[in-house]
């Protein structure tokens, strides 16, 4: 852990967080796009060392925020028939439906298991022949690789008992949805890191180009975070907009390629409806042609239903678009908490609302 | 995700594996005369002989058997009571298995408290068809630690429940312990500017069993600290008196909950510095992986205590001449109480409030 240890060195931190300080000359907006950053930005007090200065808007980088509520829903109805088990990750089994969670479903008989990779839902199927295994795949590009290969996996060993509720989606469309928003106050974007292992530095190229904005893709840890937050006010104060990768340890120009060659194969680009921003031009996937056989929703069609209309109280597009931030959302930590949460950026370990809640940057001294 | 009613692996053999590990995905017993029945729990001769030849022949022999109870003796001064159940899956892991945890944690519980463990009570559910190599090596792991402990288990209950209706086995032991005068008067008495130690890095038996549980692969695998801390526990309390204000072993929850419990008690803040908790390279390797936090990860022989200030050199002398707690820490102090009952210095120098653990964990996505 000695690696992890130098990128948390609270010297060089509090070097950076003053270098900051003495660049910004107003207090630009910046956007942290995945969750990990948002969990890490509080965790380590840098949001708020840096609260005069910039500020900071997290994303829509949460992949179980954006997950949509049908799809949730229709994981739950499956998980009721005695003949389905149907799979997700962790995270995704606390996020409310339009009634209830998948854990609160499970508790009431439903078969619902937490995997950690989709190659453990094969296994699953081919331990229980009888049994239809459904994975509900969600995440970024991150986890969409992994996806495809346990499809190209499954499809190699025949078999007829796996499907996939896939809402996999795509950062790079989302960006561009929250550019073009008339009421867009995003200065500078600090890129995820981990989808841009998978992507390349190479596919921001056009954004930057189109939308004269600077992107600085960064990691996870807090000194990562600085220096990425650092390259980005230098160019916003000097008036010019580069795609920078402060990254490099871990993302290519071209990003992992075989990685992408698997996700050619599988999926398809296609519009999706992202929880709480509507549907998003390209903004996902979905299996092609010749894996469609795998489409959960194709074996399932007598579980479909027409999407409801859900009142909620939860603000998640104001909060996943920087309109507001979740402590000034009037729900926030009074009926909307981790335990009882009224939408998903209130579950996951990467949303927004969870990272305030737990990390909640009052001062205290 | 896998049972537990298990056969050792290819690779390793169950006479001769000195660790119960390697144990994997179920490869049914079928023959019934290897495994446990509803029959042995039906009160016939079966369950007679079942306790006679596998449980109570292995344990140290009772002290004066009464029939449905045990005559123990007299006992001097105040006494100490606790009980816990174990349902830990898979039934072995790195570093313990339910046997052993289910003497330790009790143990624990009572040395904790300051008493010293004198008895415990042994109760097994056991599910049909568990295989009774398994219950072997399971009672064999209680009764060799409880001869660690130096405490007798006196009294126990075998029941066996149709397959499903438990996971492999469910073990109940209750603790008797002698509670001395000089024992700790509890987080009440917890005072401003008082320390908090952390008797050795935390989080390893949580992360253990997580990684055994799911097959998470990791090498070497983490082990788990499952262990009594009754040898600690008494020097410092010898060595303290009324300084040493209270212990907690911090089981589910970890750090984060007994925190939580002890601001509440004394109405004062915890608050803590994570440059100071000792971890782990294993715990923290994983933790970062799935997105956990070692604070709120369990421990089953990691003791937290909150020390007067001006008796923790001598405390932290005491338990570094021990192995067992050689990497204790002091990670923090009790601060007047703050809007947040338990607070956290990270690397900016700022402080963050820890929140009550909700629920276990769940591992993140990416």
């Amino acid at each position: 852990m000695k690696y992890l240890d130098e990128f948390r060195e609270a010297k060089r931190a509090k070097q950076l967080v003053e270098e900051i300080r003495k660049t910004v000359t107003r207090r630009w907006v910046l956007m942290d796009v995945c969750g990990g950053q948002t969990h890490s930005l509080l965790r380590h007090g840098i949001e708020e060392a840096l609260e005069d200065y910039i500020e900071l808007i997290h994303g829509p980088g949460c992949p179980v925020c954006v997950t949509p509520i049908e799809a949730i829903d229709l994981a739950q109805r499956l998980s009721m028939r005695p003949e389905v088990i149907v799979t997700s990750f962790g995270d995704m089994l606390r996020v409310p439906g339009s009634q209830d969670s998948l854990l609160g479903v499970r508790s009431r008989g439903g078969q619902i298991r937490s995997i950690y990779s989709p190659i453990d839902a094969i296994k699953l199927a081919q331990e229980l022949p009888d049994r239809e295994i459904v994975f509900l795949a969600v995440g970024f590009e991150t986890t969409a690789p992994a996806t495809a290969l346990a499809v190209l996996q499954a499809d190699r060993l025949g078999l007829k008992n796996f499907s996939l509720l896939v809402a996999h989606v795509r950062v790079l469309p989302a960006m561009e949805g929250l550019m073009l928003l008339p009421d867009n106050r995003v200065q500078g974007f600090l890129g995820a890191g981990h989808v841009c292992t998978i992507t390349g530095l190479d596919a921001y190229k056009p954004f930057v180009k189109r939308f004269r904005v600077p992107v600085v893709v960064t990691g996870f840890e807090p000194i990562d975070l600085l220096y990425g937050i650092r390259e980005a006010v230098r160019q916003l104060e000097r008036g010019t907009s580069e795609l920078v990768n402060c990254y490099s340890r871990s993302v290519q120009p071209a990003g992992n390629l075989s990685a992408m060659k698997a996700v050619d194969m599988v999926y398809r680009v296609v519009d999706m409806p992202w929880r709480g921003l509507g549907v998003i031009k390209e903004g996902g996937f979905a299996l092609n042609d010749r894996f469609q056989y795998m489409d959960t929703q194709r074996r399932f069609v007598d579980a479909i239903e027409l999407p409801i209309h859900v009142e909620t109280r939860c603000r998640s597009a104001d909060i996943l678009t920087g309109r507001i931030k979740p402590t000034a959302c009037s729900e926030f930590g009074k009926t909307c908490c981790p335990e009882q949460p009224l939408g998903a950026p209130m579950v996951s370990s990467e949303g927004a609302c969870a990272a305030y809640f737990r990390y909640q940057t009052r001062i205290l001294t | 995700m896998c049972c537990l009613l298990s056969l050792p692996n290819k690779n390793s053999n169950v006479n001769d594996a000195q660790e119960p590990i390697g144990y994997q995905c179920p490869a049914m017993v079928t023959s019934t005369s290897d495994c446990v029945t509803l029959a042995h729990g039906e009160g016939g001769f079966m369950m007679r002989r079942l306790i006679r030849d596998r449980i109570r022949s292995k344990l140290p022999p009772l002290v004066s058997d009464l029939g449905d109870a045990v005559d123990v003796g007299e006992i001097e001064g105040s006494i100490a009571i606790t009980t816990d159940s174990y349902v830990v899956s898979p039934l072995f892991f790195p570093g313990g298995d339910i046997g052993s945890m289910s003497v330790y944690g009790t143990v624990n519980d009572l040395a904790v408290a300051g008493a010293e463990p004198l008895w415990l009570t042994l109760s097994l559910i056991m599910e049909e068809g568990l295989p009774l190599a398994v219950l072997d090596r399971v009672i064999e792991s209680v009764a060799k630690a409880a001869i660690l402990c130096n405490v007798k288990i006196v009294a126990g209950d075998t029941k066996v429940v149709p397959r499903g209706a438990v996971d492999g086995m469910f073990i109940n032991t209750s603790g008797v312990g002698r509670l001395p005068r000089n024992a700790p008067p509890g987080a009440s008495h917890i005072q401003r500017g008082d320390l908090l130690i952390v008797s050795g890095p935390i989080g390893r038996h949580g992360i253990s069993v997580l990684a055994a549980r799911e097959n998470l692969g990791f090498t070497p695998e983490p082990r788990s600290d499952s262990a009594s801390v009754q040898h600690a526990t008494f020097a410092l309390q010898t060595a303290l008196g009324g300084d040493l204000r209270s212990m907690r072993d911090a089981t589910r929850g970890g750090i984060s909950a007994v925190m939580h419990e002890w601001a509440e008690a004394s109405g004062l803040t915890m608050k803590l510095d994570e440059a100071s908790i000792p971890t782990t390279a294993d715990v923290r390797g994983v933790c970062e992986l799935l997105g956990l936090d070692p604070l709120y990860v369990a421990n089953e022989g990691t003791f937290v205590a909150a020390i007067a200030a001006c008796s923790v050199e001598r405390a932290m002398d005491v338990l570094q001449l021990i192995p067992q707690t050689a990497s204790a820490a002091v990670i923090g102090e009790v601060i007047e109480s703050t809007i947040s009952p338990v607070v956290i210095e990270r690397l900016l120098g700022r402080l963050l409030a820890v929140d009550e653990p909700a629920g276990a964990p769940l591992p993140r996505i990416c």
